[in-house]
């Protein structure tokens, strides 16, 4: 499978990576030059194979009351913008605040 | 059914926020209100290097709503990671669970006046919230809040079987009311602890296939979701009379307008990208356990209703009103159970008790008149020690002080006066101060009696035991 | 305290020492700092070090001395200086990952792993150059420019632990900690002469290493010989509640079999090592070839039985870890958005913008690279045929050491890397780089542990020789190592 310019396009759009026009094409190649060495998998038969449980034999359940883990510093001292307690961003624009709304997410 | 060429589909994802002291994946406080993200934490400000370790009670909680849906828990369920870009998704990735929830296949049971029907629960899932966008505090800025980053939540699927905005209606209070008795979330649409989106579509009566549905978001209560859903109904009805196509988009409620608007989004920019989240383990839940919770289930409405009925020879409408609210469902037993007479307390609960919580805009946790202190009005009233109007008057100083019944009633001199002396000295002077009336009344005109005994209330500052007046008044009228 | 001195003694005689009361930690700082300045550890030499404060690190000298960590002056590192890999969270000094995303970045909590050692008297005097995000295997990623390989400085340190690695090399510190995702503490100490160990996965807390890829991240740890590695290990492994994934098994002193070990001629007596022919393949030389050899002779002297093995799903380790490890990789890293911490771009017309400059501007061209081959493999119409796929072969490779460890061998041996360090600007293409880790990824897709140790030298490099042990069993890992170190004497570094 070869990855297209427009795939990487896309791609970089959901990783929110500003990527040139230049360097999406050589950013194709390289994706191209390392997945075709995947190739191999695909031939394989895993039919009855699932993945491991990410940490098999484990179910860390934490109480209820356990109380917060404290800051030894704070918050002001590593947010790049931060007013009367806030983090700040650029203001979103409207249809980012849509966009979220549909990441069937909260009512932002 | 929807009346009308075309049939309402309408299926409701339902957000509870799960009513824990700590949050999903951390040990920060779920304290609502409190100072911008004071309640946060390597976890939840998602630092480098931070990991996620789940909240045994949001388990306990979601596990216990499934069940009350009489869903399947699942044994083994899996966490996910939802991935998208949002600046209070800290993480750039919600933890979900995606192929593998914890329950699935259950009901809520609704009646809107057409008999009983079940509407499906297709899942029940645990995930965590994200933070709040505030765009207009700061000009050109955005404020985020993060507190409500890492809340537990339970996402509640129905399957797409209501067919009106009234049955939609009635799912939402049925499930609200459920949870609530649960103690799993404090269910309000105000304070944001349940949210809804429903998904609509329209179809030819008879037809078996659905329509292509719309997803409506950013309803702010229950009475806007019914409102929503009509309008939108009916715009897909008028598009596919027209001949068109409904086009299968997000849009938003704007309740101030009363219509809602397409959310702008281009086709496929919202890849999940969904993988089992690798920092948790396979959540598995041994039967144990699930007896456990089963076992520790508050009780449901619906079983608390029938329970009602049977135990205090209560018909249906009471109930339900004694039930709307499971704290004043225990109160109203408590006091049943006191006077062993449930008529009683629930005409009191009902009545006064209800009015009164009513006009402060309380609830029944707010009230200090205790139900053993109401029990004993009762039975004061029952035996006559107080007067049914001078108990109310009772009843509203015990709800100012606190202070039991009786000593209320002696306090303020409200008790009744029932001896035959002291009443007949009233009558005495009330026949004196109205002769034309004492004269008529003694001749035979039975009429004036109520006129009489009002007299005498008022002379005794409603103190005489009223009944024991009439029968001191007809036993002087004498034979004839 | 003399130079030589500083760098004769080993952690465990250090912080007895320091305990007995004979050793102030104040000289074993200085001395650290000295050897840091004499080798040129910093920027414009070696390129090993990123971040240090000696005065910060002298303060901990003295609260050590003044016993006030809860062990007192009688823990089993006190005083002892360590350096940390730049991906794992200590408080004072940035937690940069060698990625300007996090310039200047000053974690507010500490890793556990830091904690453990802290606790036990260890002193942090330096943060180390690493692979930006471990994404690496020669910490040429940096943002901070490349690392200097010690025993020649025109080759690599390897990576992505390299700093770490060299730092323990050339005598600034006895123990390092480091991290592994692929064989990123592993190939750096082969690469550097050292010991390097890769615990089972879940044996140590992850909570406080910046994570990579989740199923794969590991910390491991260098020294320049196995007691040491093993009492850091000792040290910092168990249970951790802040970490999900750490697992509930008691952990075994690997120290106290090393007592009995040195009275014994035949101490590997009952072992069996296992020798696979995947990992000896066609294009490994001839030098490599013939130190494994050696070390196989020796172990077999030590009365261990080897035995050949088959592990036939070897060579797709690193197609299945260049799948799972980028596309873990590309969900951690979208933490990395300028909101709450780290750089932010300025300027920026809105939110969208301010997400692509920061993480455009911030991240290097590896990480870039693997950010987007991992979010493509994840993406719709993808993800079945990669992810997922490659999830399931993992299991493949995993079961290859379930059956080997199953009744026919105790361990493993292999060569830690096909070659030794090489020079730093010769590896352009990606996939080449990748192949550094093909004999290394194996055990982090499986999650047994590995170690590294010096077995010779080829052209004048450091040659590393790697045991594989079965899951939680360290310390059969250990013995063998333990023992084969000992044999081999002073002919590991020649």
């Amino acid at each position: 499978m070869a990855v297209s310019h427009s795939e990487v396009k896309h791609v970089a759009e959901l990783a929110r990576l500003t990527v040139s026009d230049a360097r999406l094409d050589e950013l194709a190649a390289e994706l191209n030059g390392i997945l075709v060495h995947m190739d191999v998998l695909a031939r394989l038969d895993t039919s009855g194979l699932s993945a491991p449980s990410p940490a098999p034999g484990c179910t860390h359940l934490r109480s209820d009351s356990s109380g917060p883990i404290p800051l030894m510093a704070p918050r002001e001292a590593f947010a790049p913008s931060i007013r009367e307690g806030f983090f700040t961003v650029p203001r979103l624009a409207t249809h980012e605040v849509t966009e979220a709304a549909d990441a069937a997410g909260p009512t932002p | 059914m929807t009346p009308g060429k075309y049939e309402m589909v309408v299926g409701l994802e339902v957000h509870v926020q799960l009513k824990t002291r700590s949050k999903a994946f951390c040990g920060c406080s779920t304290d609502f209100g409190d100072a911008p993200n004071i309640n946060t934490c390597p976890v939840c400000l998602a630092l480098p290097g931070a990991l996620p370790v789940l909240n045994e009670q949001a388990v306990t909680l979601a596990a216990r709503a499934a069940l009350s849906l009489g869903c399947t828990i699942h044994p083994v369920s899996v966490f996910a990671r939802k991935n998208y870009f949002y600046p209070d998704l800290p993480k750039g990735y919600q933890i979900t669970q995606f192929d593998r929830p914890l329950a699935t296949g259950g009901h809520v049971a609704i009646d809107v006046g057409d008999g009983a029907r079940r509407i499906g629960v297709t899942r029940v899932h645990i995930e965590e919230d994200a933070g709040k966008s505030i765009h207009d505090r700061f000009p050109r800025e955005t404020a985020i809040d993060l507190n409500r980053a890492g809340v537990p939540l339970i996402e509640i699927v129905s399957e797409p079987d209501m067919r009106t905005s009234r049955e939609a209606g009635a799912y939402l209070r049925t499930l609200r009311q459920i949870l609530k008795y649960l103690g799993v979330s404090d269910v309000s649409m105000e304070e944001g602890s349940l949210r809804v989106d429903a998904n609509v579509s329209a179809r030819l009566h008879g037809d078996a296939e659905l329509g292509t549905k719309t997803e409506m978001k950013n309803m702010n209560s229950f009475s806007g979701v019914e409102r929503a859903l009509e309008f939108e109904f009916a715009r897909q009805c008028e598009v596919l009379d027209r001949g068109g196509k409904v086009v299968q988009q997000t849009l938003l409620w704007d309740a101030a307008r009363g219509e809602a608007r397409v959310s702008r989004t281009k086709e496929g920019s919202h890849d999940y990208r969904y993988f089992p989240e690798p920092d948790l383990g396979h959540l598995v839940l041994d039967a144990d356990w699930l007896r456990r919770v089963k076992a520790e289930m508050p009780e449901l409405p619906s079983d608390r209703k029938a329970r009602f009925v049977s135990d205090f020879s209560l018909d249906a409408e009471d109930v339900d009103q004694l039930t709307a609210d499971p704290s004043l469902g225990e109160y109203f037993e408590a006091v049943a159970r006191a006077t062993a007479d449930g008529k009683s307390a629930a005409n009191w609960v009902m009545g006064e008790v209800q009015a009164l919580l009513n006009a402060n805009n309380v609830t029944v946790d707010a009230l200090v008149v205790r139900p053993a202190d109401l029990a004993q009005l009762i039975h004061m009233v029952r035996d006559g020690l107080v007067s049914h109007a001078a108990a109310k008057r009772v009843f509203a100083l015990m709800a100012e002080t606190g202070k039991p019944a009786a000593q209320v009633a002696h306090e303020h001199g409200l008790l009744q006066v029932g001896d035959d002396v002291s009443l007949a000295g009233w009558i005495d002077e009330v026949l004196a101060e109205h002769p034309d009336e004492a004269t008529r009344y003694l001749a035979g005109e039975r009429k004036l009696q109520g006129v009489l005994v009002g007299f005498v209330m008022k002379k005794s500052a409603g103190k005489a035991d009223p009944k024991r007046v009439n029968q001191l008044l007809v036993s002087r009228v004498g034979p004839g | 305290m003399k130079s030589e001195d500083f760098r004769a003694l080993h952690a465990a005689a250090i912080s007895a020492r320091v305990a007995a009361g004979t050793l102030d930690p104040a000289e074993v700082v200085a001395a650290s700092f000295a050897r840091a300045k004499e080798v040129g550890a910093g920027r414009e030499e070696l390129n090993l070090v990123l971040w240090s404060d000696e005065k910060v690190a002298q303060a901990d000298a003295v609260s050590v001395k003044k016993g006030m960590g809860p062990r007192g002056g009688g823990g089993s590192l006190a005083g002892v200086p360590m350096a940390v890999k730049d991906n794992i969270a200590t408080l004072g000094l940035p937690t940069t990952c060698a990625s300007r995303i996090l310039a200047g970045y000053v974690s507010p909590f500490e890793a556990t792993a830091i904690t453990r050692l802290r606790m036990e008297g260890a002193i942090v005097v330096a943060k180390t150059n690493m692979d930006e995000f471990a994404m690496g295997s020669s910490t040429e990623n940096s943002a901070y420019g490349p690392a200097h390989n010690p025993h020649d400085v025109r080759l690599v340190t390897g990576g992505s632990s390299g700093g770490s690695a060299a730092a323990v090399a050339s005598g600034i510190v006895p123990i390092a900690l480091g991290s592994e995702t692929g064989g990123s503490v592993r190939q750096p100490a082969a690469f550097c002469g050292v010991v390097g160990v890769k615990p089972t996965y879940g044996r140590v807390s992850r909570y406080g290493l910046v994570a990579f890829a989740s199923s794969l991240d590991h910390i491991g740890a260098f020294a320049r010989n196995v007691d040491d590695a093993a009492l850091v290990m000792e040290t910092i492994s168990g249970i951790d509640p802040r970490d999900s994934t750490s697992a509930n098994i008691p952990v075994a002193k690997y120290r106290e079999q090393f007592v009995s070990m040195a009275t014994t001629p035949t101490p590997l007596d009952g072992i069996t090592v296992g020798v696979a022919g995947e990992y000896f393949p066609e294009m490994l030389g001839t030098d490599m070839r013939r130190l494994c050899d050696r070390a196989l002779d020796l172990l077999r002297s030590l009365g261990a039985k080897v035995v050949s093995v088959s592990m036939p799903h070897t060579s797709l380790a690193i197609p299945v870890y260049y799948i799972i490890a980028p596309a873990e990789a590309s969900s951690n890293l979208a933490r990395f958005d300028g909101v709450r911490y780290g750089m932010r771009r300025s300027g920026s017309a809105s939110l969208r913008e301010m997400f692509g400059d920061t993480r455009s501007d911030g991240f290097g061209p590896e990480v870039t690279r693997r950010i987007l081959l991992g979010t493509y493999v994840l993406s719709a119409g993808y993800y079945d045929a990669y992810y997922r796929k490659a999830q399931s072969v993992r299991t493949l490779i995993a079961d290859d050491f379930t059956r080997v460890f199953a009744g026919t061998c105790d361990v493993l041996f292999t060569p830690t890397t096909p070659t030794t360090a090489f020079p730093i600007g010769q590896i352009t293409d990606p996939y080449e780089m990748y192949m550094s880790d093909i004999f290394t990824a194996t055990a982090n897709l499986a999650g047994v542990p590995a170690m590294s140790l010096p077995i010779g030298r080829s052209n004048g490099m450091p040659a590393g020789g790697q045991i594989i042990a079965s899951h939680f069993c360290e310390d059969k890992m250990f013995r063998v190592a333990y023992a084969l170190e000992a044999a081999l004497g002073g002919e590991a570094h020649q």
